[in-house]
């Protein structure tokens, strides 16, 4: 049902950073953590400031898994399943992310 | 099983922490939890209630954290008053004709203001101060006013009477006793406390029995009279005289009430009904009634403990008070006026600096019963361990209230010395042994111990001995005291710095494979990114360094709440030509942008489009600006008067040395903000003494301070040398500046760092004047490479076609963020509130 939505390419993203891609009417934050070809991606909006802003964030490792720090005041939400470390009733929409071909693809 | 129900009468501070402390500790399944709230707003914090003059907003004082009532099912009846208790029946009715039925019923209900039976006290010029309504009324009166008056000189006259002062009209206070204070300094305190507030211009009248207030007067609204025929022309007044417990609904169903009234409970907070609990102001235990917040909040934990079957009394409050009152520190413990028989005292007076110190020992010299502090309250919490724990006093006890130099030693108590039962943190009533349990259980950091113990949590003033007992336990249990910077680095920032250098590392990864583990966090990657840049000066967009910049450094600028950001060009000491206005004008006038003057002599430009970044930096760097790093943790500007060249008074070129040092040191990444200030004479108009490094004219050259600060911990500067010439100073300054770089801990500013160098200033002084640990040359070469290496970050940024594409909003798509929005406000913009943007964006938030 879902499909799979080209994005842009990988190497636009710098390794360690985040990028903001408009899919679907949606704003995603979509994250490259390292050099390799992985890539995670949530929503953009900061349910604490209701700003889209986690694109710009740290991305950052605890319990042994990926998060990035909102840029505002620094909650962090899992790159994985888009939960909130600093508060357990926060929680904002995660997706599927892949590379393929050199190109970044999301499913909403 | 049915619920039990439960129902608190009062929802001040006091039954809010009640309500608080329940949801802590039982099983909420089995309770249905009711709360009245008589005024407007939910619990508020009444201790601080004069900074709402100063923010104005009544969220700031609020204590319930949102959603709080909500999560926890509780139900909060605002602006409903308990009429009438039924206790046959268990059932309070409110004034809209609700009927709330309880198993448990909590009377939190406070006090109320008392009001002498003056006449004429019922004049619309009159209020008391208790609430934020009674404050919103005192402002808008004071607005038309050019005087009012607070009768009654204790502690919340007082606190009122700084409130009148902050709002601009005239002041005076008006105390029927000799003394201000009377409960809680004595005499010779009292008249040093008042000398200290005359002196900023409050007037005090003591000993005046007011008899009358009548409408009308040569020069005000209303004239005061008083019993020993002298007169008061005043526009309004604010009644400061006292509280009385609110226990008119216990004696509506006939609870048993104290003689001098508040609700009679024992030692469990149970009245005399025992399914009825009475806490905080309203009660009366053993006669006695307490008007401090810190007694109430123990009261309503041990009704808290009662009600879930476990054990726990209240066995009194310790009354002692450390405040600060029209600027001025008051502190008093104990037996502050001598009442104990045959007690001895110490006393020290300086009227030069206005401080007055007394200590009360016991007949055998041995113990502290008491003490009186007023404009030095330093030893205040170690005095107060003193007299709570009945230390064993030292053979001089004159040596606690004595400076320094007359022979004093700083009292010094260390927290070894504290029983395992003294109690740390007083909002929350925790002892030394509960901190020490937390650490044995392995909560280590303070933020740790904090969310464990509740300490600190509270007003906060504990904190500095937490930590002390934290890092004594932490000893004992044979752990080191670790400032490790975060789990993947075992090293604090220095060792990180000198790691750093010594190996010429270069990137984070580097830094990672040899020093750290796993992949870094928002707490390693900007603090070694800031290292990085401090050592070596590169750009700190770089593709590899980019990833480590936080929040303001990856896109160069400050976000703003709403992801938009400010633009704020560097104007050296505060000097902008009108050609340069003009441009900032022009830019500011193209793009739409909230234009300010900060708080750093330059202009701000707010609201600005990430995307549209690059081009509004573009005009400002063709107009010759360049980047002001308002956004970075460096040197942001150099604040400076005019000096010789125009002003009149003026000694030395303050805006010429100024503009140099910010040319010197701009750009050079710090462990956190750095800001200068250069004053042309002794005036001090640049507000020197408030920054990292001041600077002041002399006749023979400058005076050097460093380490101060304004913002949260405002802290004068500590003078570093005397009349240096230009020359010696900015060496100094090189060394100092780089000395900090290399030694301070993360985001710890220049204050709080020196507060933490062993041997202080005097040390300071050995290292940088003296080379004491002959590492000048090497300080000096490091600051010289940073200032030949420095480049504009914009300027950089501008160059480079790969980073200009980083700023779109989306990396697909030439829009913006269409949950930018902005409304007018005052001829110019502001961000939008949420209920103030389009409503259909609410749909796309829901399934967001």
């Amino acid at each position: 049902m879902s499909k799979w939505i080209q994005v842009c390419e990988l190497e636009k993203i710098y390794p360690s950073t985040g990028v903001c891609a408009l899919v679907d009417g949606k704003q995603v934050a979509i994250f490259r953590p390292s050099e390799e070809s992985i890539v995670y991606a949530i929503n953009n909006m900061d349910p604490f400031a209701r700003s889209n802003v986690l694109s710009r964030g740290v991305i950052c490792e605890h319990q042994e898994q990926l998060w990035v720090a909102s840029p505002l005041k620094k909650q962090r939400f899992n790159l994985l399943d888009g939960s909130c470390l600093d508060n357990s009733e926060v929680s904002i929409e995660a997706y599927k992310a892949r590379v393929k071909d050199g190109q970044v693809e999301v499913q909403l | 099983m049915s619920k039990q129900k439960l129902v608190i009468i009062g929802n001040g501070m006091v039954g809010h922490r009640f309500i608080e402390d329940f949801v802590e500790k039982a099983d909420l399944e089995q309770f249905e939890i009711t709360a009245f709230c008589e005024e407007s707003r939910v619990a508020y914090d009444r201790v601080h209630l004069s900074s709402y003059f100063s923010h104005h907003t009544a969220d700031e004082l609020s204590l319930v954290k949102e959603g709080f009532y909500e999560k926890h099912n509780i139900n909060v009846l605002i602006g409903e008053r308990a009429l009438t208790i039924n206790r046959q029946e268990k059932v309070i009715h409110s004034q809209t004709g609700r009927a709330v039925y309880y198993d448990k019923l909590i009377m939190a209900t406070g006090s109320y203001p008392w009001v002498p039976s003056i006449k004429g006290n019922e004049s619309k010029d009159c209020f008391v101060y208790r609430t934020i309504e009674d404050l919103n009324a005192i402002e808008a009166t004071a607005r038309r006013s050019k005087n009012g008056v607070v009768v009654g000189g204790g502690l919340l006259g007082l606190e009122a009477a700084g409130a009148l002062k902050a709002l601009g009209v005239e002041t005076h206070v008006i105390e029927f006793a000799p003394v201000l204070m009377a409960e809680q300094l004595d005499q010779q305190g009292g008249q040093m406390l008042r000398n200290k507030i005359e002196s900023i211009g409050v007037n005090v009248h003591t000993g005046k029995n007011t008899q009358e207030i009548v409408v009308g007067g040569e020069t005000a609204r209303n004239t005061m009279k008083f019993a020993d025929g002298t007169e008061l022309e005043i526009d309004f007044i604010v009644f400061s005289t006292g509280i009385r417990p609110q226990d008119k609904l216990a004696k509506q169903c006939g609870l048993a009430t104290g003689r001098r009234g508040g609700i009679t409970i024992d030692n469990r907070c149970q009245t005399s009904d025992p399914d009825i609990y009475a806490i905080g102001e309203c009660a009366s235990w053993n006669e006695k009634f307490f008007g401090l917040v810190a007694p109430g909040y123990n009261m309503a934990k041990v009704a808290v403990d009662n009600i879930l079957g476990r054990d726990n009394e209240f066995t009194g409050a310790d009354m002692s008070a450390k405040l600060k009152l029209l600027g001025v520190d008051v502190g008093s413990i104990g037996d502050a006026n001598g009442r104990t028989p045959n007690c001895k005292s110490y006393v020290y007076l300086d009227e030069n600096t206005s401080v007055y110190k007394r200590i009360i020992v016991s007949e055998d010299g041995k113990h502290l019963l008491g003490a009186v502090l007023v404009g030095d309250t330093e030893s205040y919490s170690d005095l107060l361990q003193y007299t709570l724990n009945d230390i064993e006093l030292p053979k001089h006890p004159d040596s606690l209230i004595l400076p320094a130099h007359a022979g004093g030693e700083k009292v010094g108590l260390g927290v070894d010395a504290l029983p395992e039962t003294a109690q740390v943190c007083s909002c929350f009533d925790v002892k030394k042994s509960d901190i020490a349990d937390a650490v044995a259980a392995g909560h280590c950091t303070i933020g740790a111990i904090k969310a464990e113990t509740g300490a600190g949590t509270g007003c906060g003033g504990c904190i500095p001995l937490i930590t002390q007992v934290l890092n004594s336990e932490l000893k004992k249990q044979g752990m080191e005291v670790k400032n490790h910077l975060c789990e993947h680095f075992e090293y604090s920032r220095q060792e990180l710095f000198h790691l750093i250098r010594v190996e010429g590392i270069k990137t984070f990864k580097d830094l990672l494979a040899k020093y750290g583990q796993g992949y870094g966090c928002e707490v390693c990657k900007p603090t070694v990114g800031s290292i990085l840049a401090s050592c070596w000066n590169e750009y700190i967009l770089s593709p590899e360094n980019n990833g480590l910049q936080d929040t303001n450094d990856i896109f160069l600028g400050n976000m703003q709440k709403d992801g938009t950001y400010s633009v704020i060009p560097r104007m050296p000491g505060g000097e902008v030509t009108p050609k340069g206005l003009l441009a900032v004008a022009n830019v500011a006038q193209q793009y739409e942008l909230y234009t300010k003057v900060t708080g750093a002599q330059r202009i701000g430009l707010f609201g600005a489009h990430k995307g549209d970044l690059p081009d509004i930096w573009q005009q400002l760097i063709d107009a010759g600006f360049e980047t002001g790093h308002a956004y970075g943790k460096s040197l942001r500007m150099v604040k400076t008067c005019v000096g010789s060249t125009w002003c009149r008074f003026g000694v030395q070129d303050s805006v010429g040395f100024g503009v140099e040092l910010e040319n010197r040191y701009k750009g050079l990444r710090t462990p956190h903000k750095i800001k200068f200030g250069v004053s042309g004479c002794t005036r001090e108009c640049a507000e020197a003494q408030g920054k990292d490094v001041g600077i002041i004219a002399t006749d023979k050259g400058w005076n050097l301070y460093v380490c101060g600060n304004g913002g949260m911990k405002p802290k004068h500067g500590e003078l570093l040398a005397v009349d240096l010439d230009n020359e010696t100073l900015v060496k100094y300054l090189d060394r100092f500046m780089m000395f900090y770089v290399r030694t301070a801990d993360k985001l710890t500013r220049t204050s709080v760092w020196l507060q933490n160098l062993e041997g202080g200033i005097e040390y300071l002084q050995e290292v940088i004047i003296n080379n004491k640990l002959g590492i000048n040359e090497q300080l000096e070469k490091e600051m010289a490479d940073a200032i030949d290496s420095y480049e504009c970050e914009w300027t950089k940024t501008l160059s480079d076609d790969k980073q200009l594409a980083r700023f779109a909003h989306f990396i697909n798509s030439d829009a913006q963020d269409d949950n930018v929005v902005f409304t007018p406000e005052r001829a110019q913009k502001r961000p939008a509130f949420f209920e103030e943007k389009a409503p259909i964006y609410n749909i796309s938030l829901e399934d967001a």
